[in-house]
């Protein structure tokens, strides 16, 4: 066993586990953080993505004894008091989480992309996402709440298209006539 | 939508279904906010006191007989709580009445590599992991099975004794019309052969129980299951426990698509330990155990015969498929079915003929996956008729246009349909995508293809035959102004609680807070029969319609008294009772439950929905049937690179035939989520097995059981979708609503392969499609060969004795016309259990002959 004291969220918890446990088994297992998810424990599906001093992190591979004093961040502490993050808020309006089981690690993987770069373009998006599957939505609707999220942290005034929300008009348009 | 809190404003929506304004809009789904924080509990984010820890040993060879099962060093070690092996749990279950052919752990004999053999629980699941290897099995190897041929070359010995014949566990002949005067009447005949692959759900959440013994000898499971009611059952019979002491509660599903749908061993393995300690009992697999696990798309061999006149009129069809069942029957005969049934809905077939048959073989066990047992004869079909279109000089949407089925028709094989919206979703798809000035005029290399499909809103009929509901809601209201909303479907993505809480809110015209959902609970909720055979919207929609409406008429009556207004001029919206004609006379929600409950007392109602009844009565009928069904059309654009074979997708455009879109927000992504689900099957994914060398025993072994190495398209792959929806109200749907989670799937891989001939001239006639398929074909053709890539022999099988169905246009009853001649031969029944049979059963007051005697006539 090992004891060691991890910074998650913002909040300092001291922890006895197994010395080889990963920072997934711990969050999940010792400090009572199950949001973050596990879908293969191999590093293959982006699931457990966690941030570590703000990078994004397979939480999978890396052992909680690794990560001592370092700032780990999960989905669990992305809303301030009780308002979503607009990663959060976004992705709920949008149906880009269907079963959700995905959506915390792709949340921590668009919230460290938002960080770095405040207004991505789709094509950066996807670099940045490229390693999390999603089996349900497509990946649309997660491309698009990672730009509206984008948006309304830079402060603009965003609002999904209507296509999103009901589909194309199957009505010809004036381009067609 | 629901205003977010610092995030997306509000879109108006077209809120015109009950007067409390839910239905058409397209609101954060109610369980939203949960899954965007992590506040969703999987099941395997359930953690008990006292929790144990279970891991299961899994047969290592592909078909063998278990010699010993050694325990005794593992038992040794640190931690190690208790062991079951299949003597434990020797009642064998399965999710069909009709193949009852698995066990919690393998009984004598194991079938495929990752076969349940033993269990152990410790304290930690380390300790169970170090115990589950040290455990020693010792086999004896059987001859193993690897394909169809194989399987039909290889009578002995067989997988299951109870196999129509050798090891093909299903062999079926149907003719629906006469099929030669058909084909005489033509004026061209195509025939070609077709190869789907198998593939797999690939849920994100890998499968994960939890089972905690409670006083009074009773059980609770929860587990990640689409079908917690038949769960329920599995569990019930082979834990030899009455039912009412066993609840199932089926956790919200991290992904299901079909792969969570069958009772498992290791949910009964862990409900059987935690009774055995005492203590809870948790399970969570791993994701190469999930492959083992599979039930995903059956792989099938394909030859369809179509006769055509020379403007595109269809004449008769002929179509053999062969399923490589894997290793148990699980959802398989009705599989091998829906590899022919739906093949008339879309196009009026006069006459039709269906062989099939389903081979055991030693791999994990194939069931339903999304579109079950239907997009691979869907991909037969869409690309056969884009090779009639072309032989004869037809646009590919004009040729599916003239041959259009009609809404409220009854098929050649007896299916009565619903609305049919699919000449609606191709002119979508054709004018969005610009297909008649695009089509055949692409720069090389570029293509667009045309396909369509159609899916099942709800089987007709449940699993095990029975008179109740299969879907029910009950409603309670409380004197705070809440209602509580119980029902027994299980959310697994697909936003059935969203629907649930949608049609309640906008009848009682409450808001979404105002509800409290209670779902997928055996021992709280009226049973829904679960998430299968996209039934859920249209079935609970029902249930739910009906308790919503009950309860208001009962407040209204309450509430008609005392405001001294008539009944029928209550309104129900923004929480409030009140009269039409006169806005200001009425009363808040809660006054107005408070009035109701003072009158009637306590408050709640309950509402239930049964399918209405088929016309088809000939065996084999009770798969097929559905209220109604929904349509889809697609046109994909590919880029083909010549050098590679390597193919893109470069934009989809999909129109669906969703009736009445209740959460448009949610169709749509159920739309794109299909969409992405067929270019994934038609570019990449495959359960691919290999067999190890013969020094290693020539053990079948999957190729890829890693979320890695079995491919799937991630964001980077995915084109451009345009979707469309297009409604048309059904009155079969709950507000005219019909489903949207399997259908728009079946005409992407099809659409694939017709585009990759346009753009290049190839056509591979097989799914996934390789790059080195279309390279095959390219160079074929550069050689002046046919470019034609795809299978060039089917199963040589024996369909056996071939029930003869006339149509309704030959003055049909549904029956088979030689039912006499086809028990002689066979031995078997020729026709399903009948509505008279159950009368009779539900008359003798009968529980046994209802679940028992007539299941096994069911889609058999």
């Amino acid at each position: 066993m090992r004891t060691a004291t991890l910074r998650v969220n913002g909040e300092p918890r001291t922890v006895a586990f197994p010395a080889h446990h990963t920072l997934l088994e711990v969050l999940r297992e010792e400090l009572g953080l199950p949001g973050t998810k596990h879908g293969c424990e191999l590093g293959e599906c982006g699931t457990c993505t966690v941030l570590v001093d703000g990078r994004p992190v397979l939480s999978c591979l890396v052992l909680a004894a690794e990560v001592e004093g370092q700032a780990i961040a999960t989905v669990e502490g992305l809303a301030s008091g009780g308002d979503l993050h607009p990663l959060q808020a976004c992705f709920a309006d949008l149906g880009a989480a269907q079963c959700g089981y995905c959506t915390p690690g792709i949340l921590m993987a668009a919230r460290a992309l938002l960080a770095e770069n405040a207004a991505p373009t789709r094509d950066e998006i996807r670099a940045a996402l490229a390693g999390n599957l999603c089996r349900c939505t497509g990946y649309w609707k997660i491309l698009e709440a990672v730009e509206g999220a984008a948006a309304l942290l830079r402060g603009e005034a965003w609002r999904p298209r209507p296509e999103t929300l009901f589909g194309a008009s199957v009505e010809p348009s004036e381009a067609d006539e | 939508m629901q205003p977010a809190s610092g995030g997306a404003p509000a879109v108006t929506g077209a809120g015109d279904g009950g007067a409390g304004g839910w239905i058409g809009r397209p609101f954060r789904r109610v369980d939203g906010h949960a899954k965007v924080t992590g506040e969703t509990r999987f099941a395997d984010d359930l953690a008990l006191p006292r929790q144990a820890f279970l891991k299961l040993v899994r047969s290592t060879v592909p078909h063998g007989r278990i010699r010993s099962i050694d325990t005794a060093r593992a038992a040794a070690l640190p931690g190690v709580l208790g062991f079951l092996t299949g003597r434990d749990l020797p009642t064998p279950f399965g999710i069909l009445p009709v193949s009852q052919d698995e066990h919690a752990l393998a009984l004598e004999v194991v079938r495929h590599v990752g076969d349940p053999v033993a269990a152990v629980a410790a304290t930690s699941e380390d300790a169970a992991q170090a115990a589950a290897l040290a455990v020693e099995v010792d086999y004896e190897p059987l001859p193993t099975i690897a394909t169809v041929e194989e399987a039909i070359a290889t009578p002995e010995p067989q997988l299951h004794p109870y196999a129509d014949r050798g090891n093909l566990h299903k062999v079926l002949s149907m003719e629906f019309g006469d099929v030669e005067a058909g084909f005489a009447a033509a004026e061209r005949i195509f025939e070609d052969l077709f190869f789907y692959d198998g593939n797999t759900h690939l849920p994100l959440e890998q499968h994960a129980t939890v089972a905690a013994p409670e006083d009074g000898g009773r059980l609770t499971v929860w587990s990640s299951t689409q079908t917690p009611h038949y769960l329920h059952r599995a569990l019930t019979k082979v834990l030899g426990l009455p039912a009412a002491r066993i609840r199932v509660v089926a956790s919200p599903n991290g992904g299901g698509f079909g792969g969570k749908s069958d009772p498992f061993g290791h949910e009964i393995v862990c409900a059987a330990m935690a009774l055995r300690l005492g203590r809870p009992v948790k399970i969570s697999l791993t994701r190469e155990e999930v492959f083992a696990c599979h039930r995903g798309r059956h792989p099938v061999a394909m030859r369809l015969r179509t006769g055509v006149r020379s403007d595109g009129t269809l004449t008769a069809q002929t179509l053999q498929t062969a399923l490589d069942g894997g290793a148990y029957g699980s959802y398989g005969v009705a599989s091998t079915y829906y590899t022919g049934a739906l093949q008339t809905v879309t196009y009026r077939l006069p006459s039709y003929r269906f062989e099939s048959v389903r081979a055991f073989t030693n791999k994990p066990a194939c069931g339903p996956k999304r579109g079950h047992g239907t997009p691979q004869p869907r991909f037969a079909w869409e690309v056969q008729l884009d090779k009639i279109a072309v032989e004869l000089g037809l646009d590919p949407a004009e040729l599916r246009r003239r041959n259009l089925e009609q809404p409220g028709a009854v098929t050649a094989n007896w299916l009565k349909l619903g609305t049919v919206g699919l000449g609606r979703c191709i002119d979508a798809v054709v004018r969005g995508s610009d297909f008649q000035r695009r089509w055949g005029r692409l720069p090389p290399g570029r293509g667009l293809g045309l396909a369509c499909g159609s899916y099942l809103c709800g089987a007709g009929l449940p699993i095990y035959w029975n008179h109740m509901p299969q879907s029910g809601v009950t409603l309670h209201a409380d004197r705070g102004g809440g209602v509580a909303v119980f029902c027994g479907a299980a959310e697994i993505g697909q936003g059935s609680d969203s629907v649930l809480a949608a049609v309640v809110a906008d009848l009682l015209g409450l808001e979404l807070a105002d509800l409290r959902l209670c779902v997928a609970d055996t021992a709280f909720t009226p049973v829904d029969l679960g998430s299968y055979s996209s039934r859920v919207t249209l079935m609970m929609g029902h249930a739910a319609r009906e308790a919503a409406e009950r309860l208001r008429s009962r407040i209204a009556e309450a509430v008609a008294q005392q405001l001294g207004v008539p009944a029928e001029r209550l309104t129900f919206a923004e929480r409030r009772v009140f009269d039409a004609a006169d806005l200001a006379r009425g009363l808040g929600w809660e006054e107005a439950v408070i009035a109701t409950e003072a009158r009637f007392g306590t408050l709640s109602s309950s509402g239930s929905y049964t399918p209405p009844r088929s016309p088809g009565r000939y065996r084999g009928a009770g798969v097929g049937p559905s209220p109604t069904y929904s349509y889809s059309a697609a046109v994909v654009e590919v880029e083909v690179d010549r050098e590679t074979g390597v193919w893109q997708p470069l934009h989809v455009w999909i129109a669906h035939d969703i009736g009445r879109a209740i959460n448009p927000a949610l169709v749509m992504g159920q739309v794109e989520g299909s969409v992405y689900m067929g270019l994934g099957e038609a570019m990449m994914e495959e359960s691919a097995f290999r067999r190890l060398p013969r020094s290693r025993s020539r053990a079948l072994v999957h190729k890829f059981p890693s979320l890695l190495e079995y491919k799937s398209p991630t964001c980077a792959e995915m084109p451009p979708v345009t979707t469309y929806l297009i409604e048309e109200p059904d009155p079969a749907g709950p507000f005219g609503a019909k489903e949207v989670g399997q259908g728009p799937l079946l005409p992407i891989p099809p659409a694939c392969a017709n585009a990759i001939f346009d753009a290049v001239g190839v056509r591979v006639d097989q799914v996934p499609i390789h790059p080195h398929l279309v390279l095959k074909g390219l160079e074929a053709a550069a050689k002046g060969q046919p470019a034609r890539v795809g299978p060039t022999r089917f199963p040589e099988v024996d369909f056996g004795f071939t029930l003869k169905v006339p149509t309704p246009w030959q003055g049909g009853d549904g029956k088979a016309s030689n039912d006499a001649e086809f028990e002689r031969a066979t031995g078997r029944r020729a026709e399903r259990g009948t509505m008279a049979e159950r009368e009779q059963a539900l008359r003798a007051g009968s529980v046994e002959a209802l679940t028992t005697k007539l299941e096994g006539t069911r889609g058999d």
